[in-house]
Parts: C-alpha cells; structure tokens; sequence
C-alpha cells in the first residue's frame, strides 16, 4: 500500500560522517556486488564496456569542493536513499510496488509489481530510485534488508553491505527513532543533519558535518612551503647569524 | 525533465478526445436533441480513437506494460492511479452513449444526454487527474505551480472544442457558436500559458547546491568529482535541458501558431460557407496540433528537477 505508516516502530537509517569519508568508493561497488543478487537482483548495467557505459546502481559518491583559499575542502559525498519519513515516491506510486514498512521505516520497491512508471523518480529529491533499463523496474536502496535481518550471517555480519565495506568507519546503523541507540548520540553530539530539509521529506539517514578544521592546520597555498625558524639565542643559533651576515655580506 | 514522447502524445491526443467528448456532450443537452447522427457518431468515435490512442501511447513508456492494470489499485494516494481509474470508467458512459447513438438513434434524448453528462464530468475528471500528477511534485517547482492543473484543463476544452468546430463545418451543420467557442477557449488557454510562463519565471529559485549537500557553512559548494562518468538514469530522466535555449522562442512560436493564429482562423471560419470554413477549421486544428506539441514539450523540457543539484546546477 502507498498510504504512509502513521508512525514506524524503528526509524532505522544510515548516518553518514562527512569528516571522515574518503571518496574511496568501497561502499558503492560492495552495494552494487550485494545488491545484484540480493533483493532487488538483478542491478543490470547498459553497455558495461560500450561507448555509454551506465547502469543501475543504488549508492553513488560525489566528491565536492566547498569554502575558498584556506577555508577550501574537498569533502567526499556519498548519496543514496535516505528512508524518509514521508516520502513522496510511496504516495505518487499508482501501483502499490513502492512501499514504507511500519516495522522498520524501511522505503522497499515490490520487483513484482512494480510496472516502471518512474514517476516515483520525479518524485524523489535526492535521486535515489534509478530504473534498470533492462529489468524495466526501479531499483533503489533497501537498506539490505535481506542482510540486516538474516539470521544465516554471523551478528555482526547483519548490516548493510555499504557500513561492513566502509575502511574508514564512515557509515553507521542504527535505529535513528531510539534517542539512546549509538547512531542517535553520534547524530546529537557531531550535529547530524537532514539534507534539503525545506522540501518536508523528513529524511531518516543523518549527514555528520567535517568537522572544523584546527587553527594551526597547514593549508595550501596560505603558508609557504618552507619556513625559517625564528632564533632561540643559543651560541649555536649566534654563530649561523654570523656565518648567515658573512655569507651575505 | 526528458520530454517522453509517449507521455506527450498522450497528453495532448487523450486530451483533445476529452474535449471533443465534453463539448458534444454539452451540444446533446443544450440542444435538447441528438446531433446529426453522423455527425455524433463521428465525434464520438474520434474522442475515443483519440483518447484510446493516448492511453495505449502512455503505456509504451512503462517497462511493464503487461502489469499496467496494477495502477488501476492506489487511487487514495496516487493522482497517477486516480487518472487510470478515471480514464477507465469514462469509457462506460462514453461506450454506451456510442451504442445508443448508434443503434437506438430514435431514443428519447434524455438517455444519451445522461450517458454525455457523466462521460463530460468523467473527461474533465480525467483531465484534471493528469494535471494533478504533475502539479502534485514538489521536486519540480515549474510544475509545483497552482495553474498547471487549470491549463491542462483549458488546453484540453479548447483542443476539443476546435475538432467539434472542424467536424461541425465538416458536416455542414451550424458549426458557428462552436467554432467562436473553440477561438474564445483558444486564447483562454494562450493567456494561461502566458500566465504561467510569466509565474515560472518569477518564481524563486531558493533551492541550493549548499542545502542539498549541507556544506554551506564551510563556503561555496561546487562540483569536483562526478560519481559516474557517463550520465546514469537520474541525468538522463531529469537533468534535460536540451530545449531550454530555444525556450523563448518556442513559447513565442507555441502562443502565435497553436493559439492566437487558429483563434483567428476560427473567427473566420465562423463567417464563411461550409467548405471554405472547413478548410479554415482544418488549419485551425492542424495549428493548435502543432501548439499544443510544442507547449507540452517545453512543459517537460523547461522543468528543473531539484536532483539537478547534485550534478551540478547551483540553484534549483
């Protein structure tokens, strides 16, 4: 059903660390390997090693540059479904495929329905249905859902393939509708926030901003590349000025 | 937004049989007797070849056709559903006004000009339903807009009302009021249009690049490093822009040949003898077809979708 759960049990979600992300783009293919056999199977690639190479995929890494001069950085931006909590790609879906579950918040697309209308695409804005041009369905995150509650993996293995692939630690899950869960606190104490908020979607998935860069932080372009110690007025330190003013001289 | 030809066929063709079932609807009450019977047979299987045909379009964009029945199920939430729901039950009054008119054209006249009622009120329902799964987005604040639904509607009466005029002349019967009808509701629908490209353009563009990301406290937020390199589905679906450079152009060209020019012909077809102002009629008709395209096209290709943000476009 398209009508929204009033209130779901669990809100559980992705909280992503911008500070720490690294652009390596683990998190994006460890998603697409799960993924094409998982739930939502197959993710079909178009000319895979054509001319214009694209395809489905449910997890996608910008890299931006934001600030100027010595403010400038360069902050790695992975975007994928944020299981908002009124999401508008449920309600436009005139058949009943795309769904939010009342346990979990998770937002699922039924493979077995779905007549791939991508209206539900228009209807998102973070861009995170794509249509598989080749199933003739959307495909969008599912939060592995066929990972999170399967009891054939070892416990800690249950969780979504993007955060198991994570080197640097920069995804988390977690119940995001528990104030005491850890993805919760982490969201409270870095100031985690909604992308694009004025659009009302009241997405569950949290950003954690870079954190601010130290005052003494080298910079590029601001401090040379090398400096001249200043003299401490050792005999060691006099003897160099000396030799420094002769050699100048 | 990548103008889908078979989203604007539909639009446009299902829209203009709507129409046409609506206004001949209106000319059975009003008149108190049937039309001619040729002549509402005709109109009356036009309107259903036209919408039919749009229908049939709209399912080529879908990547399972075969499951389209399914959308027919969430109509309490989906304006998408509501219009195939609408679309379908139009056709029970619209086929049994057809089987009246066509076998029993003696019956007492109240019986067909029931069955046009409720098949009117199911075309404008129809209509309306169209222009609500666009206006309903609010990723696209082009079409976010209160007049989108309106000149769907608008658009939709005029297109009709000039085929009713054209058949009318066709068949030399007292196509006058239709035919000043159809020029009125011709530059009705222009002045909307104008309306809401005027609305489009002064809207503000307050979306941005750093609340999509988040990173404005830090600065400016630019692109450094797309995600994929060739366009994946999300650039080709709603990053078109092909025809925004040409826009104004287009809007100028929509206005003069699809409304005010076939405005104008229909005046003057209402002052001439039949044949002459069938040809006028039919230069009225082949005008506004081309309007109609073009308008529907720049409807899709001037809509910037809020995604278009994280590839790249600044404001939104």
């Amino acid at each position: 059903m398209t009508a929204l759960p009033l209130a779901t049990e669990k809100k559980l979600g992705l909280v992503i660390d911008l500070d720490t992300c690294v652009g390596c783009q683990a998190c994006v293919t460890s998603c697409k390997e799960w993924n094409n056999g998982g739930y939502s199977a197959p993710l079909s690639d178009e000319q895979p090693y054509g001319a214009d190479p694209h395809g489905a995929w449910l997890n996608r890494v910008h890299s931006y540059e934001a600030g100027e001069g010595a403010k400038g950085r360069t902050v790695h931006f992975p975007r994928s479904c944020l299981h908002c909590e009124t999401p508008a790609c449920v309600t436009v879906c005139p058949t009943g495929a795309s769904y939010k579950r009342g346990e979990d918040g998770i937002v699922l697309v039924n493979p077995d329905t779905c007549i791939g209308c991508k209206l539900c695409s228009w209807a998102c804005p973070y861009g995170a249905r794509e249509y598989d041009y080749t199933d003739g369905i959307m495909k969008k995150c599912t939060l592995c859902v066929d990972r999170i509650y399967n009891e054939t993996l070892s416990p800690e293995d249950r969780q979504p393939a993007c955060v198991k692939a994570c080197p640097t630690g920069a995804r988390h899950f977690g119940d995001l509708g528990d104030k005491e869960s850890a993805v919760s606190k982490l969201v409270a104490m870095r100031g985690g926030y909604d992308l694009l908020p004025e659009m009302g979607y009241k997405p569950t998935n949290k950003y954690l901003p870079p954190r601010p860069r130290k005052a003494d932080a080298l910079v590029g372009g601001t401090t040379p590349a090398e400096t001249i110690p200043a003299t401490d007025g050792s005999p060691a330190e006099r003897l160099f000025a000396w030799v420094d003013r002769v050699l100048s001289a | 937004m990548n103008p889908a030809y078979s989203v604007i066929l539909f639009t446009t063709a299902s829209g203009a049989g709507y129409g046409l079932l609506v206004w001949l609807a209106f000319s059975v009450v009003l008149g108190g007797t049937l039309p001619t019977g040729n002549l509402a047979a005709t109109a009356l299987v036009l309107a259903l070849a036209l919408v039919t045909t749009g229908l049939l379009a709209s399912t080529l964009h879908l990547g399972r056709p075969e499951r389209a029945w399914r959308a027919l199920t969430q109509w309490q939430t989906s304006w998408l559903s509501r219009e195939g729901v609408l679309a379908l039950a139009t056709y029970v009054p619209a086929g049994l006004w057809l089987l009246v008119q066509w076998l029993w054209p003696a019956a007492w006249w109240i019986l067909p000009a029931l069955l046009a009622l409720l098949a009117a009120a199911g075309a404008v329902a129809t209509v309306w339903a169209t222009g609500m799964i666009y206006q309903s987005l609010p990723t696209i604040r082009a079409w976010s807009e209160p007049l989108v639904a309106p000149v769907y509607l608008l658009l939709s009466l005029a297109t009709g009302a000039v085929l009713l005029a054209l058949l009318q002349a066709g068949f030399a019967t007292s196509w006058h009021v239709m035919a000043i009808l159809a020029a009125v509701l011709l530059i009705a629908a222009g002045l909307a249009k104008w309306l809401y490209w005027r609305r489009i353009d002064a809207a503000p563009r307050s979306w941005t690049v750093e609340s999509a990301t988040g990173l404005g406290s830090i600065g400016r937020v630019r692109p450094l490093e797309p995600p994929h390199t060739q366009p994946n589905f999300v650039m080709r679906e709603m990053g078109y822009a092909v025809a925004r450079k040409h826009a104004s152009t287009l809007r100028m060209m929509a206005l003069g040949a699809g409304f005010i020019a076939p405005a104008l012909l229909l005046l003057l077809a209402a002052s001439l003898p039949p044949v002459p102002a069938t040809f006028a009629a039919l230069a009225a008709t082949l005008g506004a077809a081309v309007g109609v395209l073009a308008e529907r096209w720049l409807f899709f290709a001037e809509a910037q979708h809020v995604v278009t943000l994280y590839y790249g476009a600044e404001r939104a």
